[in-house]
């Protein structure tokens, strides 16, 4: 019924959060009509009228039982429900060999690769603005880090957010089911460039992506096309590849 | 006001005290129903600010970098368009001051001020001249607040949340002694809110009246005493994290400044530690409100007294362990994570506990829907909107998607707005006729809740929608993002709302000012209501009562009690048989 609200969902682990979404939504639904009908229905039933007579009651233990049990339960059974996504999500690492190193600063996304020799901090990496490119039905690791403020990278339709802490390393990963352009915006306010502070992620199918890779991550690749949208603030391009 | 102290002046001299001059009666007084209307007026002036901050940041949601109306004047050199650090800087002191220096004055300061004293049957606060400098301290701190505005660099931009490092180093955000001043207002207004909760904490385990037993304190009162203590250990954690965050700023310090050892996660840490009881603290007097009203207007006992009492003291514990929950995705420990969701959702239960009582107390009754009944109604229904929404993020995998999107706006705002700002006006028009001696106009009130309460609705439901798409808050331009485009027609239909709802405030003010000076004197007990301070004059005069204060015999909800002929019990009529034998 949400659907239509939520954007199209195309990681791996994004069908759980939307399953729990929309589980969330169907109990808090019913629960919202229960108590708005509830209590439209005693403010029509009970409103003032010549003759009538408030009933002089202090409670009743029984329904305060029934009503601390009884939603103590549903949350209880919402936390289960919770943690086999959370821990797959955030506490566990696929085994994967596709790593790329995202640097946070304001106002842009500087993507590495490791290069050819599968190393970062070596004289083959590569780095990109704004813009990451990985194959679909693989395991990505990112290894997310920032060089000024607070960051969050965020990826609507892979469900995928997490902040960028300066000081710190933090590991995420996502599985990208279908290929295509997505659009990665920064979710923490990080300055005033925060609005606009956007990159792309390509997923490409195996093929492409082997192809854009011999093209632009050996040696003497040049500049990938210019196939990204202008982000805002960006200061300089210097053609994409640094270093 | 004026005429309302003048009839208070007659009762003191009765009393038998000497009067005090124009300045300690009006200005520096240690009278807790001045000190009272002093945070209420601060608190509204305030408001009409906050909301106009709310205003510019959605004029400029639907129609972005267009010339904001009024604004030309002030934003001389871009012609009335918001550039990012002001926009920045209006979101920011939106919040700050809303929170801050309007729902805290108003229901703490003033209604905590107010009815603590009235309702236990004390004369007045224990400590009177503290409570005159918290008043003074506050107010200080939303002066030196406000002279942010005029400081070169703008106004603090980080969000009320400030975290560190943006709001750590000047140069990230471009603002200087703008957040160096958002610091020393808060820190100050720490200090005050320390004096005053201290002062609720005393008063009302030292003060109560003959007969007042805890467990015959209306539920306002057991409120704003788990909010006193909620302000007590809360705010010095706030007053310690912002003089930190200055000393980071000022002194070289690198609490927060990974460069220099430090760590921004800290500053979360102690942020929200504060931060999440603060929301309590912002919503549990309106709790309490809503639980005092409700009862009045129903005609009847309010449903389990005694879970209400227990269900608040149950929040007040959780609320200390909870707070973890706005870090799911910061990159603290995704195990902590796991243990925040445990009481998170754990806290849930005390609140569905008051819902189902609330819901309990209208179960059988005779609801007379007057202006303050109505306000305290849409307490109710919004606050189980903001519950419900909650729930949500409390599930940490849905947290990782809506985390830093409207969602969250909408959830706070069903929570302040729908939960404390309308247990506010709903405490306004309760206690007006007490506090000023005068009723306010009934179909102004009308004018005011209905239009409000749909605006209200208008404003902030489509933000979950929007949310639920994704956009994140804090965002200066939507239009800029692709995925977020096909629903801009929503941010032109909230702010539209939204300045209609600005609108419905306009009746609230006419009606304030005009019963102020010209409404309707107000009887003893207009509301026929039991608790003690409808048995003090309208407006109670200093010291609160004549030569006795009430003595009290029951609880304070004994509505249509078989017990009296009339439909209402008032907590200090001596029970039948002992009339008179303990009066004196």
């Amino acid at each position: 019924m949400l659907d239509w609200w939520l954007p199209e969902n195309v990681s791996t682990y994004g069908r759980e959060i939307d399953w729990l979404f929309h589980l969330i939504y169907y109990i808090t639904g019913v629960t919202f009509i229960l108590v708005f009908v509830t209590m439209l229905a005693f403010l029509v039933m009970y409103r003032d009228r010549p003759g009538r007579k408030a009933r002089y009651t202090h409670g009743n233990t029984t329904l305060e039982i029934v009503w601390t049990v009884v939603p103590a339960l549903i949350l209880v059974i919402l936390t289960l429900l919770s943690v086999p996504a959370w821990s797959k999500i955030k506490m566990t690492m696929p085994d994967t060999d596709f790593v790329v190193q995202v640097t946070a600063k304001q106002f842009n996304w500087q993507v590495t690769y490791p290069g050819p020799d599968g190393k970062f901090g070596t004289e083959d990496d590569k780095t990109l603005l704004d813009e990451m490119h990985v194959p679909v039905n693989k395991v990505v690791r990112v290894i997310l880090k920032s060089q000024d403020v607070i960051h969050s990278f965020f990826v609507p339709q892979f469900r995928m957010k997490q902040d960028a802490v300066p000081g710190r390393e933090i590991r995420q990963w996502f599985e990208v089911t279908k290929p295509g352009k997505y659009e990665w915006p920064c979710a923490e306010l990080c300055g005033f460039g925060h609005s606009g502070m956007r990159g792309w992620i390509y997923v490409h199918t195996p093929d492409e992506y082997g192809k854009w890779a011999a093209e632009n991550l050996t040696t003497a690749a040049a500049a990938p096309a210019a196939a990204n949208a202008k982000p805002e603030e960006t200061p300089t391009k210097e053609g994409k590849a640094k270093k | 006001m004026s005429a309302s102290s003048a009839t208070a002046h007659a009762h003191v001299e009765h009393a038998g005290h000497h009067e005090l001059g124009f300045v300690r009666t009006y200005i520096f007084s240690t009278d807790h129903k001045m000190i009272a209307r002093q945070f209420l007026f601060m608190g509204l002036f305030m408001m009409v600010l906050g909301g106009l901050l709310a205003l510019i940041v959605r004029w400029q949601l639907a129609w972005p970098e267009t010339a904001v109306p009024g604004l030309g004047s002030i934003l001389k050199e871009t012609g009335g368009i918001l550039e990012p650090s002001t926009y920045n800087m209006a979101f920011t002191m939106h919040a700050t001051i809303m929170i801050f220096f309007v729902i805290m004055p108003i229901l703490a300061g003033a209604f905590g001020n107010f009815c603590i004293p009235l309702m236990i049957g004390a004369r007045d606060m224990a400590f009177p001249f503290l409570n005159m400098l918290s008043f003074w301290v506050t107010f200080s701190a939303g002066l030196i607040m406000l002279s942010g505005f005029f400081v070169e660099g703008g106004h603090a931009a980080a969000g009320w949340t400030s975290y560190a490092p943006l709001s750590a180093v000047p140069s990230y955000t471009g603002v200087n002694w703008g957040q160096n001043i958002w610091c020393i207002s808060l820190f100050t207004m720490g200090v005050g809110s320390m004096m005053g909760s201290i002062n609720y904490i005393t008063t009302i385990i030292n003060m109560r009246a003959p007969g007042m037993r805890l467990f015959r304190m209306p539920l306002v009162v057991w409120s704003l005493f788990i909010t006193a203590i909620l302000l007590l250990l809360a705010l010095p954690v706030l007053t310690s994290g912002v003089a930190m965050l200055l000393f980071d700023r000022t002194l070289g310090t690198s609490w927060f400044k990974p460069a220099g050892g430090g760590e921004p996660l800290l500053w979360q840490h102690l942020f929200w530690y504060f931060g999440h009881p603060e929301v309590y603290i912002l919503i549990l007097p309106a709790m309490g409100i809503a639980s005092e009203i409700l009862p009045v207007f129903c005609r009847k006992p309010i449903f389990g007294y005694h879970a209400m009492a227990f269900s608040m003291i149950g929040i007040a514990f959780l609320s200390w362990i909870v707070y973890g929950h706005h870090m799911f995705v910061s990159g603290m420990s995704p195990a902590l994570g796991m243990a925040f969701t445990v009481t998170t959702m754990i806290i849930a239960v005390p609140s569905a506990i008051k819902t189902f009582n609330w819901l309990g107390t209208l179960w059988g009754a005779r609801i007379q829907f007057t202006v303050p009944m109505l306000n305290a109604l849409a307490f109710v229904s919004m606050f189980v909107i903001g519950g419900l929404s909650g729930i949500f993020m409390a599930s940490t995998p849905v947290d990782i998607y809506i985390q830093d999107t409207y969602f969250i706006v909408a959830h706070i705002h069903y929570v302040v707005f729908g939960g404390s700002i309308f247990g506010a006006f709903a405490a306004i028009y309760y206690w007006f006729p007490k506090m000023f001696g005068r009723m306010t106009n009934t179909a102004l009130g009308h004018l005011h809740f209905w239009p409000t309460f749909v605006f209200f609705n208008l404003t902030f439901f489509p933000m979950h929608i929007i949310g639920v798409g994704g956009q994140m808050r804090r965002i200066y331009n939507p239009t800029q993002y692709e995925f977020l485009q096909h629903q801009q027609h929503w941010n032109v239909f909230i702010t539209y709302s939204a300045l209609l709802l600005g609108v419905s405030q306009i009746p609230f003010v006419i009606n304030f000012f005009w019963s102020l000076f010209a409404g309707k004197p107000a009887p003893l007990n207009p509301w026929n209501a039991n608790t003690l301070e409808w048995t003090a004059p309208s407006p109670p005069p200093h010291l609160n009562w004549g030569p006795t204060v009430p003595t009290v015999y029951r609880g304070p909800y004994e509505y249509s009690s078989p017990e009296s002929r009339e439909d209402f019990l008032p907590q200090s009529t001596p029970p039948v048989g002992a009339a008179g034998a303990r009066r004196h």
